[in-house]
């Protein structure tokens, strides 16, 4: 269950920013993600001089149903975030009291017992009775239980809401209060329910020009209700001016349905695109500059994961916290592991492509092997913090979850740092100038050695924060890696060595491809076709979309 | 003069081949003659094992020769073993004829379970054994066609060969797990009854397919020291040393390459076909990327360049990965990883470079 | 052209389409019959931006020995990277003879229609033998059936011993290629052009790390050869030149800046700036 409250459009926003600022301005992070915004809804709302929250629910089994609904109309007074279970409870039959004074009030699901108030389970279940009612009183509680949701401070809450009275079915009543509330409300989307439901409240009309109106309405609206609403009267209406109207209504809606799943695959595509992104941005250095096959490259990115996994195992308690931290840990760690594997096997063979190519695969069994022994060959589970886990729902056809929105944000992030890197600093000169000609390099002064130990870590590195980046997608297992490797490898080919551009329109356009291909051809086959075009690329153009050009390349 | 060229000149050669022949006369003996009781008896289990280590030595060569000899280094000859296995793999599941698990006439069991009602076009004619022996070097061979002529054409080579050929064998591996391909889905091919009617449960058809697989890989040694000892052998050294110094003194390597892809890709092809009956099995985790690595590193251990270098190491590398997964599972990828980097860094040329070096010490001192 | 130009070009009778042309094939005449055996006419090629050749008009008389000669960076490398295939120019046209269009045809063909070439850095294959680096190059049916059941005939047996005693390897025909000292490479790779027996040999400093001795004989076995075969030498080493020019020719920076006799060139104004700066 989420805690309620925290999605907010403006927490959302907070979060993406912080995620944004993450690198240089971390204790400011520290302030606003604390969560305290229930706690104030909680107990800010209770003016002095009425009985508190605590006093009516606890008068609640007391005295004649008369009493009942006077408590029950004061308490419907009270803003609180308990009282929807409660009155939800109550209306099931499922609020119990005891005999004591004051009385425990206990809520019933299934077999669990859970104070009403203080919200702890109960194990004790003597002396608890059912506290009545009668159909008077269920009536009123419905209705009050209908206006709370529509009063929730959640916009999701307040939205499923909206939606349950058009699937119940809208009456006056009920149209009558959404009316008053559509006033108040300031979400769009639920607005834009309310709408709706009105809409299909006046389809009920006997006027047809009411009707045509309601039509014309929801021939705007997306929601799976409209769409419902006017099916039944483009099938069944007596007025064929009417069920005419109704059948261009949902063609239309229909259209824009088909353009909100296009931008929905667009963005999956794109996600998937900044995943391989991620994934290959590493060997994009250590191929691409450096002309190292680094086939242990798939085990550094699950090296990095599971640092992810370490963080949550080593701090229980910071889990909000855990990516930000294991960034920078993976990316540490697997520099380490990168610049090791460099200095112990790699410099001996430069120069010898298919040399390294066999080295290093030696290397990444070694590496998951390790893993194996050391933790287990089962996948680790790692949990997504608060704030990158939900959907933002943006209208009723499409909704994106955070996860990916954030790592094609990350991925872009990653991606544009180290161009600065290469295009902006000393080390990054040093390493082009290493990689066009080292003899050259080495006699103005770079030491190459050096440079290339760096370069691999950071290559690697890359690596290992793209782990944590898939650690919030994928299992975490020893296997990780070799699921990534051959579509790095893929996407750095595809896109042409040694050019980091074209390393993110190949792994961008490889994933909307995928992505495409996927609904008709099942998630196999469209990687079979996938890999079967690189492999007809490469024909065409054998040194990628953007090749190098120059003498030094034409040798 | 034959002989001379193909046999005497090869002293390593002749000491292995030897061996071989020597295991295929005494193993068949000392299994089906030599009472269980007797020390010098050998198991069914060793037979069997014996026999797919043979067909690994027939694999080690076929990578051996394009890798060794030609500097083109195939991630992807996994692909063609594991389509020679499901060639016969084929074959052997017509043979089941009604006696599956569903008595079906002529569906195997995996296409009554997905409700198919008649045999795909591509089953048909492998219930005659000479069609799929036919398709067994006819489909790689043309895959290794295609593919080879599209990328020898456009001048991929080395690294990129390379992956792109692992891109091949994932691909298929990722194509035979489908149910739809109708190979049996990950499950693929087994439970086989019988081959030519003898019974693959029966120890002297156990000991033919050994014996077989022995033929084989002498034949197959024979092809391979017939191509390198020739002019054409020459040629191929001179495209993996200087390949465009070799197209300027008139030689169209591109066909040169092609045509050793495809010899080494039917090759794979036989062994894997004559694996299969051995093992009882054949299913995609065969296309796997890390066997084919895996075959290259047989080969670099035993040392590229030497035919009979490719067979040692098929040997060796085996043997001790029968013996770690017995003794000690965890271990063995340990080892096979060392065994990767130990060889690249320290053994460029394998262990005949090594026995080649002592003994040139040991003929100095 | 525009795909409809070449459809028509389709339907003039006395077209011959590029398939019914014959093949070059080693030791088939090439027609000279207007004297130049090489036409290296308007050929530009750039490398992002940078014009290694600029618009280069060259020819080569049959039997000819050219030396050419320029500073770094004027295109020479390029020049025989078009002419036998390696490169293709942007525009220009090359034509070996009258009739055998050289950008038409890959490498290898190239080579069996005989053009020979000798790389700056000597590329030899190092893992054969002397022997069979000869026969490797050995002017004789390149296909790969051939090569795979057909051993050298008597013939050409005969010239490649021929060929060794001339370079001075016959003591060394057995030995590995990589053993031999850096001239003897030089030799054994002139060797191998020999033996190719080609109509235009492209040298490229052939001299570069040779010995006083060994740059006097290499001089000699060169100007022997024109004559019979057109060669084209690209040196660095002016005494060398010197020694064996008869025609020169200057590039700078992508094309000819002067041809003539050596004196001539070295006197040219144009010459001496470009060698000596402003």
């Amino acid at each position: 269950m989420n805690p309620p409250c925290r999605f907010t459009p403006r927490h959302t926003l907070h979060a993406v920013l912080l995620w944004l600022m993450c690198f240089s301005a971390l204790p400011l992070h520290a302030s606003a993600q604390s969560p305290a915004a229930p706690a104030e809804a909680r107990t800010g709302a209770v003016p002095a001089a009425q009985p508190s929250f605590e006093q009516l629910v606890q008068q609640l089994p007391g005295g004649s149903l008369r009493d009942r609904t006077a408590t029950i109309n004061q308490l419907s007074n009270q803003r609180d975030e308990r009282l929807a279970d409660i009155f939800n409870a109550l209306l099931a039959g499922e609020l119990l009291a005891d005999k004591d004074t004051p009385p425990t009030i206990a809520i019933r699901s299934g077999e669990q017992l859970t104070d009403a108030l203080t919200g702890t389970a109960l194990s004790d279940s003597t002396g608890l009775r059912r506290i009545p009612v009668n159909n008077n009183l269920r009536t009123q509680l419905r209705g009050q239980v209908a206006q709370l949701h529509l009063n929730h401070s959640d916009t999701d809450k307040r939205y499923a809401a909206v939606q349950r009275f058009i699937r119940d079915g809208v009456n006056a009543d009920t149209a009558a209060l959404l009316h008053a509330h559509q006033e108040l409300e300031e979400s769009d989307r639920v607005q834009g329910a309310i709408t709706t439901a009105l809409a299909v409240y006046r389809l009920q009309s006997a006027d047809s020009g009411i009707r045509q109106a309601a039509i014309n309405e929801l021939s705007g609206s997306l929601e799976q209700e409209a769409r419902n609403a006017l099916r039944g009267i483009a099938a069944n209406d007596a007025d064929p001016e009417l069920r005419a109207a109704a059948a261009e209504a949902i063609e239309s809606i229909q259209g824009r349905i088909g353009f909100y799943r296009f931008v929905e695959n667009l963005f999956f595509g794109l996600s998937l695109g900044s995943v391989l992104l991620l994934a290959a941005i590493g060997l994009a250095i250590t191929f691409g500059v450096m002309g190292v096959i680094n086939m242990a490259h798939g085990e550094l990115i699950m090296i990095g994961a599971y640092t992810t996994w370490g963080v949550q195992v080593l701090f229980p308690n910071l889990i909000e916290w855990s990516l930000l931290i294991a960034i920078p840990a993976a990316f540490l760690i697997t520099a380490l592991v990168g610049i090791a594997i460099e200095r112990g096997v790699i410099r001996f063979l430069y120069g010898r492509p298919l040399e390294t190519l066999l080295a290093t695969f030696g290397l990444s069994l070694v590496l998951q092997q390790a893993v194996r022994s050391l933790f287990s060959p089962l996948n680790r589970s790692v949990s997504s913090p608060e704030w990158i886990s939900g959907t933002l729902t943006i209208n009723p056809v499409l909704s994106i979850t955070y996860t990916r929105l954030y790592i094609l944000i990350f991925g872009l992030l990653v991606f544009f740092a180290l161009m600065l890197v290469m295009k902006r600093t000393a080390l990054g000169l040093k390493v082009r100038a290493v990689s066009q000609n080292r003899a050259m390099a080495r006699a103005v002064g770079v030491r190459s050695s050096w440079v290339d130990a760096l370069t691999f870590g950071l290559g690697s590195g890359i690596a290992g924060v793209a782990g944590v980046a898939l650690s919030q997608l994928t299992n975490v297992g020893p296997n990780l890696g070799q699921a990534y490797i051959i579509d790095s490898f893929m996407v750095v080919v595809f896109g042409g060595v040694g050019n980091l551009w074209g390393t993110l329109v190949s792994a961008m356009s490889l994933g909307l491809i995928n992505n495409f291909l996927e609904p008709y051809a099942g998630a196999m086959l469209a990687k079979v076709l996938v890999l079967i075009m690189l492999i007809l690329f490469i024909q065409k153009k054998p040194k990628g979309l953007f090749p190098q050009k120059g003498r030094a390349a034409a040798d | 003069m034959l002989t001379q060229r193909l046999l005497l000149s090869d002293r390593g050669g002749m000491v292995v081949l030897g061996l071989v022949v020597l295991t295929a006369i005494l193993v068949p003996i000392l299994n089906l003659v030599v009472p269980t009781s007797s020390p010098f008896y050998v198991s069914n289990f060793t037979v069997a094992l014996l026999g797919k280590f043979l067909c690994f030595a027939l694999l080690a060569l076929s990578v051996d020769l394009i890798w060794g000899y030609c500097g083109i280094l195939s991630l992807g000859h996994g692909a063609f073993f594991s389509l020679g296995g499901y060639g016969m793999g084929m074959y052997l599941m017509r043979q089941i004829g009604d006696r599956g698990v569903y008595g079906h006439p002529e569906l195997m069991d995996f296409m009554v379970v997905l409700n198919w009602e008649s045999l795909p076009w591509y089953w048909q004619g492998f219930d005659m054994f000479w069609f799929s022996l036919l398709m067994i070097l006819l489909v790689p061979g043309l895959l290794a066609l295609v593919f080879g002529w599209l990328a020898f054409r456009s001048r991929v080579t080395g690294v990129y060969f390379a992956i792109i050929t692992q891109a091949l064998t994932y691909a298929l591996m990722l194509a035979f797990f489908r149910n739809e391909m109708g190979f049996g889905g990950n499950n693929g091919l087994n439970d086989f009854k019988e081959i030519l009617g003898f019974d693959l449960a029966a120890k002297t058809t156990r000991v033919g397919l050994f014996v077989a697989s022995a033929i084989a890989l002498v034949l197959g040694y024979l092809a391979c020291r017939y191509i390198v000892t020739s002019r054409m052998g020459r040629v191929i050294v001179s495209i993996r040393d200087a390949e465009s110094r070799t197209r300027f003194c008139g030689y169209q390597v591109e066909s040169y390459k092609l045509w050793l892809f495809v010899f080494s890709s039917m090759l794979a092809a036989i062994a894997g076909a004559l694996y299969v009956p051995q093992v009882g099995i054949i299913n995609p985790g065969e296309f796997s990327p890390l066997n084919s690595i895996e075959m290259v590193v047989w080969v670099a251990t035993g040392g590229r360049g030497t035919l009979f270098g490719a067979i040692v190491g098929a040997f060796s590398v085996n043997y001790a990965k029968t013996f770690f997964t017995t003794f000690s599972p965890e271990t063995w990828l340990f080892i096979l990883g060392a065994l990767f980097v130990l060889v690249t860094l320290v053994l460029p040329k394998g262990i005949v470079g090594l026995l080649g070096h002592v003994r040139r010490k040991g003929d100095k001192s | 052209m525009t795909p409809l130009d070449r459809l028509r070009e389709t339907w003039r009778r006395d077209q011959i389409f590029d398939f019914m042309l014959p093949k070059p094939e080693f030791g088939k005449a090439v027609d000279t019959s207007h004297g130049p055996i090489l036409y290296v006419e308007d050929v530009s090629v750039s490398f992002d931006g940078f014009k290694a050749l600029n618009n280069l008009n060259l020819y080569i008389d049959d039997g000819e020995l050219r030396c050419i000669i320029g500073p770094n960076g004027a295109g020479k490398t390029t020049m025989m990277d078009v002419i036998t295939g390696k490169t293709r120019p942007d525009t220009g046209s090359v034509y070996f003879g009258q009739r055998i269009d050289l950008l038409k045809l890959p490498e290898h063909e190239i080579a069996r229609g005989g053009i020979g070439r000798k790389f700056q850095k000597p590329t030899i294959f190092e893992a054969l033998s002397v022997f069979e680096n000869l026969e490797l190059a050995t002017a004789s049916d390149k296909h790969v059936w051939y090569t795979l059941n057909h051993d050298l005939s008597a013939e050409q047996r005969d010239r490649l011993d021929e060929v060794l005693t001339l370079i001075g390897l016959t003591p060394q025909a057995h030995q590995d290629a990589g053993a031999l000292s850096h001239g003897q490479k030089q030799w054994l790779e002139i060797g191998m052009l020999l033996v190719q027996n080609p109509r235009v040999l492209l040298v490229d400093e052939p001299v570069a790390g040779m010995t006083g001795e060994e740059v006097e004989h290499t001089a000699r076995l060169l100007t022997s050869l024109a004559g019979r075969h057109s060669v084209i030498v690209v040196e660095h080493d002016m005494a060398f030149v010197r020694s064996i020019a008869r025609k020169v020719t200057v590039l700078h920076q992508g094309s000819v800046l002067a041809e003539g006799s050596m004196d001539q060139v070295q006197n040219d104004p144009r010459v001496i700036e470009v060698y000596l700066g402003e």
